[in-house]
């Protein structure tokens, strides 16, 4: 029987939203662009938040991680979201 | 009419706020801090411009779920007035009180400058003193003021006349020029532009006074 790790850690990635005009990326990207990186389609700029959790079940996780991400790590209105947990 | 100021830790215009309600229209002004469950007897709320909680995450992200809030939720659903300035108006969308969401300015540089706001509607508690098409000349401070909402969201604002004030020279790269918006009961009014720096002749412009001045107008329709 595989032993459970005792933390688990939810990594989350939160990005403008497609429809959203992302200046932040765009800057990036001319500044790529000027330092001779060829061939860019787009850069859009986001974050990445890691949580620790005490464990439990997965469902039960994704299910709470996923209300976090909706209420308070994302706002839905300008940004999407993925995670994992592991 | 009685006023309360919400203080977040980061709030900084809280106090400009007291002064001129207190200060310059004589008004019983009250703070209310961040962890207070109630508002006490207040007629209307103002939610201040500032960096509450150092913008961690997103501005206004975290100031929602203050205890505060919650009352002010309940305030405004009861129909009391409330006012988001800067960064109270990005509070104000954090918390669903108004829709939309304040993205960072599309030139990416913190603007701090006099700006002109055009008055577009009289029809609300805020803009009731002044005249439909009223240039106002009042200051802007903000690195997030480029309003942002789905199309069909700007339809049904433009449709319920519940754009209050749009810049006359648009700058930070908000959707339909827009500076101010209010929510469908027209009680909750949010907007980028600070009418607080702009109620006393020695600061340059009492154009934001109007603002003022309808609010307590309201106040005396109502009664």
């Amino acid at each position: 029987m595989v032993e459970k790790p005792p933390f688990m850690k939810a990594k989350i990635i939160v990005t403008p939203k497609k429809t959203v005009f992302d200046p932040q990326g765009k800057t990036v990207q001319h500044a790529l662009e000027s330092m001779g990186f060829r061939g860019i389609k787009e850069v859009r700029v986001g974050k990445f938040i890691e949580v620790e959790l005490k464990g439990g079940s997965p469902a039960a996780l994704k299910k709470k991680m996923d209300e976090a991400c909706h209420k308070l790590l994302s706002n839905p209105v300008i940004e999407d979201y993925t995670f994992t947990i592991k | 009419m009685k006023f309360g100021i919400i203080q977040f830790p980061g709030s900084n215009c809280d106090q400009d706020c007291h002064h001129v309600l207190e200060g310059v229209f004589g008004q019983p002004t009250r703070y209310v801090w961040h962890k207070d469950t109630t508002l006490g007897d207040v007629d209307c709320v103002v939610v201040p411009g500032g960096f509450s909680y150092g913008d961690y995450l997103r501005t206004g992200a975290i100031a929602r779920f203050s205890p505060a809030m919650k009352a002010v939720a309940a305030h405004a659903k009861a129909g009391g007035l409330v006012i988001g300035i800067c960064n109270g108006f990005q509070i104000l969308c954090e918390a669903h009180l108004l829709p939309g969401a304040l993205i960072r300015n599309k030139n990416l540089k913190f603007i701090c400058e006099q700006t002109e706001i055009r008055v577009e509607t009289t029809d609300s508690p805020f803009t009731n003193a002044a005249k439909k098409g009223q240039i106002l000349r009042v200051p802007i401070a903000h690195g997030e003021g480029n309003y942002f909402a789905e199309p069909g969201v700007i339809d049904q604002l433009k449709r319920e006349d519940r754009i209050l004030v749009r810049y006359v020279n648009n700058p930070n790269g908000s959707v339909d020029n827009i500076a101010g918006i209010c929510n469908e009961g027209r009680n909750v009014f949010g907007l980028m532009p600070h009418p607080e720096r702009a109620s006393e002749a020695i600061l340059g412009s009492e154009d934001g006074r109007v603002i003022f001045e309808s609010i307590l107008a309201s106040q005396s329709v109502a009664s």
